[in-house]
């Protein structure tokens, strides 16, 4: 396991744990968004490697070129990036419309109003 | 070789920064600006890595749509978040560390990064996607063959799923929440004059752009969803020099609805002509009459076109939800 | 000819030269000045001069007409843009009621500027 042919993994994985990080500790629904969102990047940039020859080049045919990066890893990641920015929509949009239910974006102090109403009854 | 890896360094190294920040920070302004820097990072190790028609999207798509969709929210919502209790912060980080521990242990069992005979490389869909193709389909950029004719089913999934997310969007945020009418004061107006005149001389060549981007995307990078996303942008350029009102005026709602299902009817119109011409769902061979080829190339223009029109709408729809609700409580005060 | 190339080379390198070391000035005045609008001006050398210098620099290496082309679109484009977004975030500055420090430069204390 040498440095040089895995480091990209290594990072890719690290930065994944920094978003899954914030996404579960830090209870401002918007930050949550946006810890999803490293965490959407770094997992595409983990597939992304996966596909990549040392050597090789962009997959757009040419005669001047002979190998090229395989094709299907940025067929399924082009996808993901519009599938994901389609999610952080719907999800800021809820943000908001909790934002203007609760007075708050904060999960606990929802959950704590919730809470409150429902124990008032 | 050494000179790319210092590249790759360097990248990873304000992608690790701008991760860690965002995480630390509390202030949501500037997370929402380091997430633009992090997708436009992320993009440039994108084209490191040869992946060039995903770097496009995720620059466009990334560092542009998500910017403004934060801020369009952090606009609406309070911009400071309230520091994380340990009682939370400890265990999340417990399991991230753990979690990130056993991935760096699997990973051993990757093959090593860039190899030619790795799996990925060595599976019989390489051949046909990059030799065959040429024959069956005769696009250069295999990644638009690819998406939109080999993989056309998942790529009609995909558009599907952003005219529902629009729709949805659409049916949270849509309704006009009372808002403070605040027009602009005529001193304000005066000090625009710059961003005007550059507003109004970049405009035209924006979408110009998006249109090359459409329509070139089977000789270069781009496509339906990059165009989508730049086609976007540009008229949120307007929006935001010009005011809301007025890119309403230029480009109402009642023109964006039908263009959002007319994609996405598009889209599966082509299958269902296709059906009816005797083939499978989407297969393009049919639509021309004795030219697969060119029943291919037809195809991937329609589709790609249906697909560029549902992005485009769906944007500016996202975009108009959030500027059009209105201001919130407690807007940047808290 | 070669003098003409290496003419070429030794200002393309010059250029590139230039603007990083430029972009690491604009980096070391965001991290050091004191007052906003000396960041943001700090902020806009980064973006103009900069970037514009390196793509100079990289347009006069550049070998097919293609590329060179589009790294003089780039250019265009970055001229018209970086100084507008520099602008623009001065008069948001501006706008929302912050004054430039004026005056003689005077001993820094905590509490004056952001």
């Amino acid at each position: 396991m040498s440095l040089l042919s895995y480091y990209n993994y290594w990072i890719a994985i690290v930065l994944m744990m920094v978003g899954l990080y914030v996404v579960m500790s830090h209870a401002n629904l918007v930050k949550k968004m946006i810890g999803l969102n490293v965490f959407q990047v770094a997992v595409f940039m983990l597939f992304i490697s996966l596909g990549k020859v040392r050597g090789g080049t962009a997959p757009i045919l040419d005669p001047a070129f002979t190998t090229y990066s395989h094709p299907l890893p940025h067929v399924l990641i082009l996808t993901a990036i519009v599938v994901g920015v389609a999610t952080t929509a719907l999800g800021l949009a809820l943000a908001v419309r909790i934002h203007e239910a609760y007075g708050t974006t904060e999960e606990q102090d929802a959950l704590k109003r919730d809470d409150a109403e429902s124990g008032a009854r | 070789m050494s000179g790319w890896m210092l590249i790759d360094v360097a990248l990873f190294a304000i992608l690790l920064c701008s991760g860690i920040a965002i995480a630390k920070i509390r202030q949501l302004f500037a997370v929402a600006m380091l997430s633009g820097i992090f997708s436009l990072t992320s993009a440039c190790i994108f084209v490191m890595q040869d992946a060039v028609d995903v770097a496009f999207t995720e620059a466009a798509v990334g560092a542009g749509m998500t910017t403004v969709l934060l801020l369009g929210a952090l606009a609406l919502t309070r911009t400071r978040e309230k520091l994380t209790p340990t009682a939370r912060s400890v265990p999340a980080l417990l399991v991230a560390l753990t979690t990130g521990a056993l991935l760096v242990h699997a990973s051993g069992d990757l093959p090593a990064f860039g190899i030619e005979d790795s799996p990925v490389q060595t599976h019989p869909v390489t051949e046909r996607y990059l030799v065959s193709s040429v024959e069956e389909i005769g696009v250069p950029n295999v990644v638009t063959s690819v998406l939109a004719s080999y993989r056309g089913y998942d790529t009609f999934g995909e558009v599907v799923v952003i005219f529902t997310a629009a729709v949805a969007v659409l049916m949270l945020l849509g309704q006009r929440a009372p808002r403070e009418v605040r027009e602009r004061a005529a001193p304000m107006r005066d000090r625009q004059r710059v961003l005007r005149v550059i507003a109004k001389l970049l405009i035209p060549f924006i979408l110009l752009f998006g249109l090359y981007v459409q329509f070139h995307g089977d000789y270069g990078p781009g496509g339906g969803f990059q165009a989508g996303v730049i086609f976007a942008a540009g008229v949120v350029l307007y929006a935001l020099v010009f005011g809301l009102d007025a890119a309403r005026a230029a480009v109402p709602m009642r023109a964006l609805r039908p263009l959002l299902a007319a994609g996405v009817l598009l889209y599966g119109g082509v299958g269902v002509a296709t059906l009816l011409l005797g083939g499978a769902f989407l297969d393009y061979d049919l639509l021309a009459a004795e030219d697969p080829v060119a029943g291919q190339h037809l195809g991937i223009l329609l589709v790609e076109l249906g697909v560029g029109i549902t992005v485009t709408s769906a944007m500016i729809m996202l975009f108009y939800g959030f500027a059009g609700r209105g201001i919130g409580r407690g807007v940047g005060r808290s | 000819m070669s003098l003409l190339q290496s003419i070429l080379q030794i200002t393309a390198d010059l250029a590139l030269g230039a603007g990083v070391l430029l972009v690491l000035t604009g980096a070391a005045g965001l991290h050091r000045l004191s007052e906003f609008f000396m960041r943001t001006h700090a902020a806009s050398i980064t973006d103009s001069a900069g970037a514009g210098l390196v793509i100079l620099g990289l347009l006069l290496r550049s070998e097919e007409f293609a590329t060179a082309l589009r790294l003089l679109l780039i250019l265009l484009f970055l001229l018209f843009t970086s100084p507008t977004a520099s602008h623009a975030l001065a008069q948001a500055a501006l706008g929302d009621g912050l004054k430039p420090r004026t005056g003689k430069p005077h001993a820094r204390d905590g509490a004056q500027t952001p």
